[in-house]
């Protein structure tokens, strides 16, 4: 293991010897690291004396591990029901097209934005809706788009 | 000028349609010098009207404004206290006519009663709207006599299936264990669903004590509030909630006094549907792959590490205060027979009146969504509401007398569900609402039963090939086995409803998997492969607009001439058809 995790160890610390601690330990592990790779979760399994193929098993289950390195804001697209029938694709075609998204990829290449779908945000009557961060937009057109990601790019600048 | 209380709703709704800058403007304007009381509130439900100013104290009595404008909002304070009347838009007056003073008369609020009317973030407005009242009176009674009274209040889980509350508790009170559990299932997944975003927003302190409630009811002595991550603002409220109540000595050791103790924790979850199974959920607390366990045992002889556990969802949880205040005769006058009380359902799609509203059972469907959702929202007409979410399913015009109750819902093939209701015009495709249903559904399988991971998938397989217009009539068949088999081969009841959205769609709308397959023809005119976009000759006046916006330049003719669209080199984007002013372009 060439990288050095030892940052982790307070984490590791507060949560051992505790029972159903492993998702809010890698949850915590993941705000820190950015991402969950795989040598960091081998320095979990080793240091909390956790089979990694547990962690491992739990960082593919939920949607919220990253085993990538992610974008600096998260755009959260809605794919609800709400959402759907509301043209969430034509949302979605938009921030592709903004962030120039190529095939298969979901972070832009100055690592600002990562895009991800997530089934519902609970603003169905705001639908179609985006969060980025913490922050929700509603009632959006495709039009809208570009000048609500140039926000996130401004503060950035500064 | 009267001292006027100014309540500004800021759930997640009310804040992603700007309530924030409502509430910052108000806060300079107070510090400049203006006597009012302002504070914040949650959702009151109509989230269409969002942001939502309230103003009370004044001549005019209480006036709710809908669509505040933060630029003018200062100015309708100021009127309002001169006592006149603000040029805003009234949604709702105690004194005078307002556009949605009706929408509420058809409700009937226990569970939201304090939703969007106190600030949930201060335990002492809770208090004063007479909470922690109950928890008094349930610990001056025995708990089996708790237990009895909610058996006897008819009460069912308004997570979806509607088992009998009090007869739930009863198994975990009676399970024998030094440790016990109780559990808040607040994973609200379905898409389309925010009702326990909005009560947890809203109102914690009325879900936390239920709990605790139950919690001495049933001899537990821990619990857990397992709250979606997706909901940020639902999850801080309750953190703030919790150590209020623990405070006050609501939560804690010796609770108001007596040798109950009762310690609560919340566990945020991950991103994973099937978490809002109770198996996979507890699975989840554990911390691992929450994967759904085989039933029996049921989680109340063995649930979380092995110890006695009842779950229950927010909903039902927000209606114990109430019951344990007024009785459970009280409750049954509400609603019918075999299902006593409310239900809160999250109205959303294509109805006027989106938002979160909570009525009597029995109510007929088509007054929610004509009386109280306030109709649909254009002038296309209503084809269908989507009832449970993926494990739902569309309930066409023709059964809109149906009324709500858990037995009947289920008969037209949709269910009750946790209370999402998605309303649907004619502009919606009903193959591609089957399709994305199966697509969550599939996404969010968690792989264990060979059906549920499998059959889902060539379910989807079949549906897309049906909107790309490569379906044949055999997949009909295909469809409605794959179905059976898929309900009888899984464990867990994702999979037992996930071809639900289908089945009824089927039983329904079959004409329209029909014009799919033998007419390669999309009557909503949404799946784009089915597409055709033609000019009408008769309204086309040779303006050019459309072959100037069409990316592919495959619309010919020139000005004042009629155009012609080359249907070979035709995209189907529809560029044309929002360019053009004079309705000369047909979509079918």
């Amino acid at each position: 293991m060439e990288q050095d995790f030892s940052q982790l160890d307070a984490i590791l610390g507060m949560y051992r010897g505790k029972p159903g601690i492993l998702i809010p330990l890698m949850q915590e592990a993941q705000n820190l690291l950015g991402y969950l790779s795989k040598d960091a979760m081998r320095y979990i399994a080793q240091k909390m004396n956790i089979p990694a193929a547990d962690i491992y098993g739990v960082a593919t289950f939920y949607s919220m591990f990253k085993l990538k390195p992610q974008g600096k804001h998260i755009v959260r697209i809605c794919k609800g029901t709400a959402c759907h029938v509301s043209d969430a694709d034509g949302i979605k075609e938009a921030l592709v097209e903004a962030m120039q998204l190529e095939k298969g990829e979901d972070t832009t290449k100055d690592m600002n934005f990562t895009l991800m779908e997530v089934a519902c945000l609970g603003c169905c009557s705001l639908a179609p809706v985006i969060m980025i961060d913490d922050t929700t937009y509603g009632k959006l057109t495709p039009e809208a788009i570009p000048g609500i990601l140039e926000r996130y790019a401004f503060v950035e600048e500064q | 000028m009267t001292n006027v209380t100014v309540k500004v709703g800021l759930a997640s709704c009310g804040v992603a349609a700007g309530a924030m800058e409502v509430y910052e403007v108000l806060r300079h304007y107070q510090q400049s010098g203006a006597a009012i009381d302002l504070q914040q509130t949650a959702c009151i439900g109509m989230c269409f009207e969002e942001p939502i100013v309230e103003l009370s104290g004044g001549t005019l009595g209480t006036l709710s404004l809908g669509k505040v404008e933060p630029e003018r909002i200062a100015d309708w304070v100021e009127d309002y206290r001169r006592g006149e009347l603000p040029q805003a838009n009234i949604i709702l007056a105690e004194k005078q006519e307002a556009t949605r003073n009706s929408l509420l008369d058809g409700q009937t609020r226990i569970v939201l009663r304090n939703c969007g009317v106190i600030d949930p973030k201060s335990i002492a407005a809770y208090e004063a709207a007479g909470g922690y009242i109950a928890l008094q009176k349930a610990l001056s009674m025995k708990p089996e006599d708790i237990v009895e009274e909610v058996k006897s209040s008819g009460l069912r889980g308004r997570g979806g299936a509607g088992f009998s509350t009090g007869l739930k508790w009863s198994f975990a009170a009676r399970a024998k264990g030094p440790k016990k559990y109780v559990v808040c299932n607040a994973d609200e997944g379905d898409p389309g669903a925010f009702m326990d975003r909005s009560t947890l927003e809203g109102d914690p302190h009325n879900v936390i004590e239920g709990m605790i409630i139950g919690a001495y009811a049933m001899g537990a002595d821990e619990g857990y509030i397992y709250c979606r991550a997706e909901y940020p603002m639902a999850i801080a409220h309750l953190k703030i909630a919790i150590e209020a109540a623990k405070a006050k000595g609501y939560l804690g050791k010796h609770i108001m006094g007596t040798d109950f103790n009762f310690e609560l924790h919340i566990k945020e979850g991950a991103g994973a549907f099937v978490c809002g199974e109770e198996t996979a959920l507890m699975q989840s607390i554990e911390g691992k792959r929450g994967m759904p366990t085989i039933r029996p045992p049921f989680p109340a002889e063995s649930g979380l590490w092995g110890c006695p556990t009842n779950i229950n969802n927010v909903e039902t949880w927000a209606n114990i205060t109430w019951i344990i205040t007024n009785g459970a005769d009280e409750f049954r006058k509400i609603g019918t027979d075999k299902s006593p009380g409310t239900k809160v359902f999250a109205l959303a799609g294509k109805i006027a009146g989106s938002g979160l509203i909570e009525v009597p059972m029995g109510i007929p469907l088509k007054d929610i969504i004509y009386k109280v959702g306030g109709g649909m929202k254009t002038e296309k007409p209503f084809k269908a509401v989507q009832m449970g979410g993926p494990s739902g399913g569309c309930i066409p015009a023709s059964l809109l007398d149906t009324i709500v109750d858990y037995d009947s819902i289920n008969a037209t093939g949709a269910i009750m569900g946790s209370g999402g209701m998605v309303v649907m015009d004619e502009g919606t495709c009903m193959v591609d609402v089957a399709r994305f249903f199966l697509n969550f559904t599939q996404n969010e399988s968690c792989g264990k039963c060979t059906f549920c991971r499998i059959g889902t998938r060539r379910m989807l397989e079949i549906l897309t090939r049906i909107t790309e217009g490569k379906g044949e009539m055999e997949d009909i068949t295909r469809l409605e086995e794959l179905a059976t088999n898929i309900i009888k081969g899984s464990l867990c009841g994702l999979g037992q409803t996930a071809p639900n959205p289908v089945l009824t769609t089927l039983r329904y709308f079959r004409d329209e998997y029909l014009a799919h397959i033998q007419d390669k023809r999309c009557p909503a005119g949404v799946c784009t492969s089915l597409l055709r976009f033609e000019v009408i000759e008769d309204k086309c006046i040779g303006c050019t607009a459309c072959a100037r916006k069409c990316p592919v330049a495959c619309i010919s003719g020139s000005v004042k001439q009629v155009h012609k669209i080359d249907q070979e080199k035709c995209i189907r984007c529809g560029a044309c058809f929002s360019a053009c002013k004079f309705n000369a372009i047909r979509k079918g």
